[in-house]
């Protein structure tokens, strides 16, 4: 190839991406930047003081309750991660491998969550566990119980339970997909050297199907370690998470600088965990056929 | 060509795999129709036939990859019907290789005998040896994705045959190589069959490559097998005008058969006039009425000089000329109501390739006539 057709071809690259591209740079980036630039300053009163310093942080790592409610969120969002694709598997592998001819069948049920606002899927978190809810009601009247469950909502685990159910499709599709491109002769290859269906399983299926895994664990974690509505709603004081805590700050608080060091602090351990968590699974990452 | 005539002792008497009254069928379509099989410790046997004819299913039912409806396959003498893939003393060379992506070379060979639990230096010093034999050393640390189609094949059948197995089964195996590759895989599979003394059973739909390499051929159309034999029997004594025509290239002569004649099959044709043929030229009981002949487009000739006779011979015009550097093929017209009939000549040194329209004089002899 000539050079000059390849400056060309880059060229035409550079054209087609052009636009998202400026895009993506000032309403993602910039935002981040403007971000980082506030946590570095401090709120006096009204007004901004805007010299440089690293009060906000030292507040964050003095005071326990951003600790606690950092630690708190990753938590959550760990198990969160592990229940959903945990359960999520099961489900990608029965459809990729039982499906049959009722595969895109099964997909299409799994978006139905979809066909209903987030909010309001919350609201009917509420109304399965709440005090008076489908739950309580239902084992009261079944003679179970004879007062109401309170430790069903307002705390972490109905946090877990809800965002569970509500990024169980997004792990869901990402498993599914690497599941559909195995080859089944692999698996028959495994069996006619002597596994079993079980090892065969853990030597060729669970391997393969990683990078899904992978993808859908990140795709679960990330966002939901900033999740806000879910802790605000179902969460109660004892289930709130840091993205509650920045909001507080942000507006009843008026300290927009600390809330940014907060942000930025979540986003570094969020963005930590990922790479080291990639970095563990790299050698199921790597360029395969 | 591989003919029956190897030093190699081949025991039929002791059947390495024997299928009885097998039927199998998917849905309610049979695609495998009662068919009884022995095949011989340390045969290589091919299973040859047309897609969809049933042999693969067949395969994969030696194999344990499926059950059949009904019948009994034993393997060394042991009734296997129901066991497991991974319980039988096969292996498989699949026809897509199925060469573990996320496993280097090493590792793909040394699958089946991860179980075994050896120590470490026996397993790779194992390994290596199955390399060199396949010709691989070196690559034993080579991830699989940069391996070539020849390669990949060549690991899948280390990966095999490191299993020490009783029989080998291979699925097409080299369907999807080139033709020079494929020559060259062909003359090493045999190599390594005649070294191991394993039994091979190959599926090929490709006729030629089951003449070279097969001691004996069962031919399968519909889901039976419409002829067992040794590639030459097949080539030479097809038993229908369907095996006469997927073996190779055959020409077909309608006549009438009258009747034995001094121990002779006596057979009026149009276009070769009345044929004496002996009794041997048939494979199958034929009876007085119509009949087909087939003759090789080998086993007739251009006769090209004035000096050069034959036992018989007639004059036709040329209707084709396909050259094809060693060979030239050429269709005649015949002097009956048949069809036009196909004639191949080696290019030798001074041989005149002759053109669209020409007469010339074709000899053939009675010897090279089957009857069908």
């Amino acid at each position: 190839m000539k050079f000059g057709t390849q400056i060309k071809q880059s060229l035409d690259g550079w054209r087609l991406i052009g636009t998202p591209f400026i895009f993506g740079l000032l309403l993602l980036l910039t935002p981040i930047l403007l971000l980082v630039l506030l946590s570095f300053w401090t709120q006096e009163y009204l007004d901004l003081n805007r010299t440089f310093t690293f009060a906000n942080y030292k507040e964050i790592f003095s005071h326990p309750v951003f600790i606690t409610l950092i630690k708190r969120s990753v938590n959550i969002s760990l198990f969160v991660t592990a229940s959903t694709v945990l359960l999520a598997f099961p489900v990608a592998y029965y459809i990729s491998f039982y499906g049959g001819k009722r595969k895109a069948l099964l997909l299409f049920l799994i978006t139905i969550p979809f066909w209903t606002s987030y909010l309001l899927r919350i609201f009917l978190w509420k109304i399965i566990l709440g005090y008076n809810g489908v739950i309580n009601s239902g084992l009261i009247s079944l003679n179970f119980i004879q007062e109401p469950l309170t430790f069903i909502l307002y705390n972490s685990n109905a946090v877990v339970l809800a965002l569970a159910h509500a990024w169980a499709p997004f792990a869901i599709f990402p498993i599914y997909v690497s599941l559909e491109k195995i080859d089944r002769s692999l698996l028959e290859a495994g069996r006619d050297l002597g596994d079993t269906a079980v090892r065969s399983f853990f030597r060729i299926t669970l391997p393969l199907a990683m990078p899904g895994i992978i993808a859908a664990s990140l795709i679960v974690f990330i966002p939901t370690i900033g999740d806000y509505v879910t802790p605000k709603l179902v969460g109660g004081t004892e289930g709130m998470m840091v993205a509650n805590m920045i909001q507080v700050q942000f507006s009843k608080a008026n300290n927009a600088p600390l809330a940014a060091a907060l942000a930025i602090v979540s986003l570094s351990i969020v963005v930590l965990i990922s790479l080291v968590f990639l970095f563990f699974n790299r050698k199921y990452l790597r360029r395969q056929i | 060509m591989a003919s029956s005539s190897t030093a190699k002792i081949i025991d039929r008497n002791i059947p390495m795999v024997k299928l009885e009254n097998i039927r199998k069928s998917f849905d309610d379509l049979e695609v495998v129709k009662g068919l009884d099989l022995e095949i011989g410790s340390g045969e290589f046997f091919s299973l040859l036939g047309p897609s969809g004819c049933g042999k693969t299913t067949l395969l994969r039912m030696i194999a344990g990859f499926e059950t059949p409806n009904s019948g009994i396959v034993s393997i060394a003498g042991e009734e296997m019907t129901n066991f497991d893939a991974n319980e039988r003393p096969t292996n498989m060379v699949f026809q897509s290789y199925a060469i573990f992506p996320h496993l280097n070379v090493g590792e793909n060979v040394a699958y089946g005998l991860k179980k075994q639990r050896l120590p470490k230096d026996e397993m790779k010093s194992r390994v290596l040896d199955m390399l060199k034999l396949v010709d691989l050393d070196g690559l034993y640390d080579r991830p699989s994705y940069a391996l070539s189609g020849g390669q990949k094949q060549r690991v899948a059948l280390a990966r095999a045959l490191i299993m020490q197995p009783k029989v080998l089964l291979l699925d097409e195996p080299l369907s999807a190589l080139d033709k020079k590759l494929r020559e060259q895989m062909q003359h090493e599979l045999r190599r390594l069959q005649r070294t191991l003394g394993i039994t091979f059973i190959l599926v090929t739909h490709d006729q030629e490559e089951a003449l070279i390499m097969s001691d004996r051929i069962a031919v399968m159309f519909d889901g039976k097998i419409a002829q067992l034999g040794h590639p030459q029997e097949i080539y030479e004594r097809p038993v229908t005008k369907k095996v006469a025509s997927f073996i190779g290239v055959m020409n077909f002569i309608s006549g009438e058969y009258l009747g034995k004649k001094d121990d002779k099959l006596h057979v009026r044709t149009s276009s070769l006039g009345e044929v004496f043929l002996k009794s041997a030229q048939t494979a199958s009981d034929v009876q007085p009425g119509n009949v087909t002949l087939g003759l090789r487009p080998e086993m007739m000739t251009v006769l090209f000089s004035t000096n050069e006779n034959s036992e018989y011979e007639f004059k036709a015009k040329i209707t084709n000329v396909s050259y094809y550097g060693d060979m030239t093929y050429y269709s005649v017209e015949m002097p009956g109501p048949d069809d036009d009939i196909s004639i191949s000549m080696r290019n030798t040194v001074g041989r005149h390739v002759y053109s669209v329209g020409d007469v010339v004089r074709i000899g053939w002899g009675t010897e090279s006539i089957v009857v069908l």
